[in-house]
């Protein structure tokens, strides 16, 4: 295949950007996105030229670090992570636009790749429950019913990609944070903190100036860990219960 | 989030008022005395409690300041998204990965809503206050209906403006829904069916009386 990129190339968080066009001949259908990448930047390497800055680690969907923008989808044509994007999903001779997270919450740091601790202040708001150390408790000292294990499984799979920032129309996080609401209210540890997590999370949100979530639903539409959109309004019954409590105080 | 609640709890009284405002439409189908009878009668609701009136101006002042607070609580939230996205940090390519209707109807929200509120002025302009008063001014409500929908160009400004709220209401009733916490991954089916159930009811309900009038159905 013969692919033609266009690619947001910006040397530091203070330059400007541009997009730039490279053409990448002889591309197989099954390699990955980055693989792709990997073989465009080899060549950039050869020729003296910079090569295109992305972010990625785990390369097996689990780590949430390759988030890009393609051709305007968070993650690309497929719902999951650019990492385990094939290029059989485009045709030969496309042209293929890439582009940074959008957010200000997530400045850029170089071409592609974004800064992402605001994600990681919010955790540090509230993500977490108090446990005390020492040995391991037994697996069943505290049962848990099976429906909401599920639940706090299914909103614990968020890996922090951010693309519900970059999809969504206000460049809101509030999916990530309802991710983590969801995760930890819905099991026994997660109780204590619980009204005065949802308050410290958002507040945290607001102050890393995400946006306002507006219930648009584009960030579980692209969601490549399938965080449902639910998990927003567990969010909001959990805020407003605690404000008519004024526990969260 | 104190916004976005407030948002929800204006947004459903307006709801509510369309609602109410719909079956008075309706009634216009009873002839020239229901209708006028009705219009009377909304100024009579709750006497000798209320005075003269009274019922009309105290939804008057709640309707006001709904729409206010709902007006307040939406242009802050638009500053914040426009924050959170500078201009200069947009996207060269975007593209939506929900269906175009849905894109369509809550990308208009925000415009959407200036527009209803020019409509509504409009609207109470003409057949309130009758300052403006196509077809011919009347003191009879049933009169100004019908000699202002027998024009094409006043059916067609409100079919738009109904269109309007109708795109509004869906997205809207939603995300109120949602909003108030009543969303659950098994319910969310159900509320998106309600919410295009609500927008297509008020839609229809108010579009049948002008386009009654303007195929002579009502005269």
């Amino acid at each position: 295949m013969n692919i033609t990129l266009r690619v947001w190339r910006q040397r530091s968080s203070g330059d400007e950007g541009r997009m730039v066009t490279y053409q990448v001949e002889d591309v197989s259908p099954d390699m990955s996105f980055l693989e792709m990448l990997d073989v465009l930047n080899e060549k950039l390497t050869l020729a003296g030229e910079e090569p295109i800055a992305f972010d990625h680690d785990c390369r097996e969907g689990i780590c949430g670090a390759c988030g890009v923008v393609i051709d305007g989808v968070a993650h690309g044509p497929e719902t999951t992570t650019t990492c385990q994007l094939h290029m059989r999903s485009f045709d030969d001779g496309d042209t293929i636009t890439v582009e940074p997270w959008r957010a200000k919450a997530f400045p850029v740091v170089k071409d592609l790749v974004v800064d992402r601790s605001s994600f990681d202040r919010i955790i540090q708001a509230g993500g977490y429950i108090s446990a005390p150390t020492g040995s391991a408790p037994d697996a069943h000292a505290t049962p848990v019913p099976k429906a909401d294990a599920d639940r706090a499984f299914d909103a614990a799979t968020c890996i922090g990609c951010g693309a519900c920032v970059a999809a969504c129309p206000n460049a809101s996080g509030m999916l990530f944070t309802a991710a983590k609401v969801t995760h930890l209210g819905s099991v026994p540890q997660g109780q204590p903190e619980r009204d005065a997590r949802v308050v410290q999370m958002l507040n945290q949100h607001d102050e890393e100036e995400f946006g306002g979530c507006t219930n648009i639903g584009e960030c579980a539409a692209v969601c490549p860990k399938g965080i449902p959109l639910d998990t927003i309004s567990q969010l909001n019954r959990d805020l407003l219960g605690s404000l008519a409590t004024g526990s969260a105080e | 989030m104190a916004l976005k609640s407030a948002m929800a709890v204006t947004g459903a009284i307006l709801v509510l008022f369309l609602i109410a405002h719909m079956y008075g439409n309706l009634l216009v189908f009873g002839g020239r005395e229901a209708f006028d009878d009705y219009s009377h009668h909304l100024r009579e609701l709750g006497e000798p409690m209320l005075p003269h009136g009274g019922f009309l101006w105290i939804m008057r002042v709640v309707l006001l300041a709904s729409v206010l607070v709902h007006a307040y609580a939406a242009v802050a939230l638009w500053r914040r998204a426009a924050r959170a996205r500078p201009a200069g940090q947009r996207y060269a390519v975007r593209r939506s990965a929900q269906s175009p209707a849905r894109r369509y109807a809550t990308q208009t929200m925000r415009w959407g809503g200036i527009i209803i509120v020019l409509f509504v002025v409009y609207h109470l302009l003409h057949l309130t206050t009758n300052h403006i008063a196509p077809g011919g001014a009347s003191n009879s409500p049933y009169e100004r209906v019908v000699n202002g929908f027998s024009i094409w160009w006043v059916v067609l400004s409100y079919t738009v403006a109904v269109l309007v709220i109708g795109y509004h209401l869906w997205h809207g009733i939603w995300s109120a829904l949602a909003t108030l916490g009543a969303n659950r991954a098994s319910r969310e089916r159900a509320l998106r069916t309600i919410s295009t159930a609500i927008a297509t009811i008020i839609t229809v309900g108010f579009l049948i009386p002008p386009f009654s009038v303007l195929f002579g159905l009502v005269s």
